[in-house]
């Protein structure tokens, strides 16, 4: 159970630049949904999976995961109960380390590392058969430098790195998004696998109105730092891709009112 | 021959200094300044230590705490005080010249290589050639102290670098591999960071430290000077060994340094023969790595060699 009560976070405060990318979020998660997150550029997504993986600390608000209040915990302490693929399949593996490396360090999220070798040779087969239970022929090359995979292959094996120790939350960041249309199909068809498996608590960040209405039990829209449409049930086992562009569409046209107006609007009679 | 033996055992003393700084620039993508005071930090602790009359071995490893303390106070300035990397070790790096200055006392102090290490090589000098203070290599005689320093330093270089390459398979070292290799998600995967940065830096001026308290010991003398140019010069030999193994694996470039310390050492002897003035010297070497910094740069477009490891 994932629970963000009045989460607000701005970014350079009292200055020009000043962006105020969360505006009181408030959301329950409920353990084993998978929750779509779906938003126009710059309305928040990733700064409220930002937010819950501890990269920066809020202005306000409360995160509760699984009943342990982490709102102050540093990001590595989160990590323990954290999952996470990247957009850029660069962020999620390390480039010079090997595979199986890669695999190693995953493998303790969240516990301590100590001298024991990281790839004893029982661990290291164990390995190779969870890689090529992915099916997707890479066990022959896990002694070889992550560097040399393509992108849907690297985020394959960040999905994997993710669920090696079971998280109670798995947040994915449009981490399709920089695939070619067939990697992205496979690698959403490997995370439906994947969750379904494991029955994973996921928040899936996503550009693709197909991905979103054909996967998870809940959408949620965001706009301008809030949650401005929350789709679940019957609702959303109903809702079509084209439903969700209308949607869209709508925060668009809100969008061309001058935005100081909109507030003005919106606290006057809304 | 006695020349090239001298070369080369500097150069294995050296690249204790070249896997120190493999730990900063490399490992944890962490550009430490301390160096330079970090090395003579070790010379200095130890050789006053041994006038003290203390086991050479203890002050020895005494010298190398020295330095990892150093070491982790960069560290700590850069993690927990949010101070820029070079300017966090550009504190420590000229705080230790008045420490070092401290410890010593004077500028320099001299070392009766009866009370260092060096006893235990003369020992075996002795043990292997009688008294005959020469020994034969091939078709050239060589001082049997020459040869046995050598030796030594061959096997603590040999050991240092062998248990750092073990260090590097342990889930700790994959940890701080992962530190530089991409910070953003060692910290998605729980790593703390700060703390595996800290160990890092401890860890890499403990060697340099040790590189500082060995040359200090070999050369029968400690001095203020001694660090002066001794992070452009371990770089100068990290970067050498990388292009001698060619690969980004730890193992070889463990290897690599250590290759690149004994080759860099003996290319500048071979100039020193020919002619290059010793004043230069320090100029070269910035020469040396600004080139190859730069060159591949310019060739490729490709990536630098010191920082080849992203940083997210
Ligand atoms: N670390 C940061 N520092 C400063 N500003 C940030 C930071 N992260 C996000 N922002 C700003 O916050 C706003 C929201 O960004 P966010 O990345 O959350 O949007 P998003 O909904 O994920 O957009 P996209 O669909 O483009 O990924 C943007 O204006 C962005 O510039
Ligand atoms: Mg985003």
């Amino acid at each position: 159970m994932l629970e963000l009560k009045g989460i607000f976070k701005t970014f350079f405060p009292n200055t020009p630049n000043e962006v105020r990318a969360l505006r009181g979020v408030d959301l329950r998660i409920t353990p084993g949904s998978w929750v779509n997150i779906i938003g126009t550029n710059g309305s928040g997504k990733s700064t409220l999976l930002n937010a819950t993986a501890g990269t920066f600390p809020l202005d306000q608000g409360e995160i509760i995961l699984d009943g342990n209040r982490i709102t102050r915990w540093p990001e590595h302490r989160r990590a323990k109960l954290i999952g996470r693929v990247f957009q850029d399949p660069f962020s999620g593996t390390a480039p010079s380390m090997t595979i199986a490396e890669n695999l190693a360090l995953a493998a303790r999220r969240g516990q301590a590392r100590g001298l024991g070798f990281a790839l004893r040779t029982g661990w290291r087969n164990d390995l190779r058969d969870r890689v090529a239970a992915m099916g997707l022929g890479l066990e022959d090359k896990i002694e070889k430098p992550m560097d040399t995979l393509s992108g849907g292959q690297r985020q394959s094996i960040t999905l994997l790195m993710a669920g090696l120790v079971r998280p109670s939350l798995l947040l994915l960041d449009e981490h399709t998004a920089a695939l070619d249309p067939k990697s992205a199909d496979k690698i959403i068809e490997l995370t439906g696998k994947f969750i379904a498996e494991n029955q994973l608590t996921t928040i899936m960040v996503t550009h693709s109105m197909q991905q979103a209405a054909n996967f998870g039990d809940r959408i949620i829209m965001m706009h301008q730092g809030s949650i401005c449409h929350d789709i679940s049930g019957l609702q959303k086992s109903r809702v079509r891709a084209s439903d969700l562009i209308a949607k869209f569409d709508e925060v668009r046209r809100s969008d061309q009112l001058d935005e100081s107006v909109a507030d003005m609007l919106r606290s006057n009679y809304v | 021959m006695t020349l090239a033996i001298g070369s080369l055992t500097i150069g294995l003393i050296l690249s204790l200094l070249a896997f120190g700084i493999l730990m900063s620039f490399r490992v944890v993508a962490f550009e430490d300044l301390t160096v330079d005071g970090s090395l003579a930090l070790g010379g200095a602790t130890t050789a006053t230590l041994i006038v003290t009359g203390w086991h050479p071995i203890a002050a020895t490893l005494s010298g190398a705490l020295a330095g990892g303390l150093a070491g982790s106070v960069t560290a700590i300035l850069n993690t927990k005080f949010d101070i820029n990397r070079l300017l966090s070790g550009i504190l420590v790096m000229t705080a230790l010249y008045s420490i070092n200055l401290r410890i010593l006392g004077k500028s320099n102090i001299p070392l009766r290589s009866d009370l260092t290490i060096m006893k235990y090589s003369n020992w075996l000098a002795t043990q292997l050639s009688g008294q005959d203070s020469f020994m034969s290599l091939g078709l050239w005689q060589a001082p049997a102290t020459d040869v046995t320093a050598m030796i030594m330093m061959l096997v603590i270089a040999l050991t240092a670098g062998g248990i750092l390459a073990i260090f590097f398979r342990t889930n700790c070292g994959l940890a701080m591999q992962a530190v530089g290799d991409n910070n953003r998600m060692t910290r998605a995967l729980g790593v703390d960071v700060k703390r595996m940065t800290i160990l890092a830096l401890f860890v890499g001026n403990a060697m340099i430290a040790t590189a500082g308290s060995l040359l200090a010991q070999y050369q029968g003398f400690a001095d203020i000077q001694m660090g002066i140019g001794m992070l452009v010069w371990g770089v100068a030999s990290v970067i050498l060994g990388e292009s001698l193994v060619g690969t980004k694996k730890i193992g070889f470039l463990i290897a690599g340094a250590l290759m690149g310390s004994v080759l860099f050492r003996l290319l500048v002897a071979i100039a020193l023969r020919w002619g290059l003035n010793p004043n230069d010297l320090k100029l070269i070497t910035a020469l040396f790595v600004f080139a190859a910094l730069v060159l591949p740069k310019i060739l490729s477009g490709g990536s630098s060699l010191v920082r080849g490891r992203n940083r997210a």
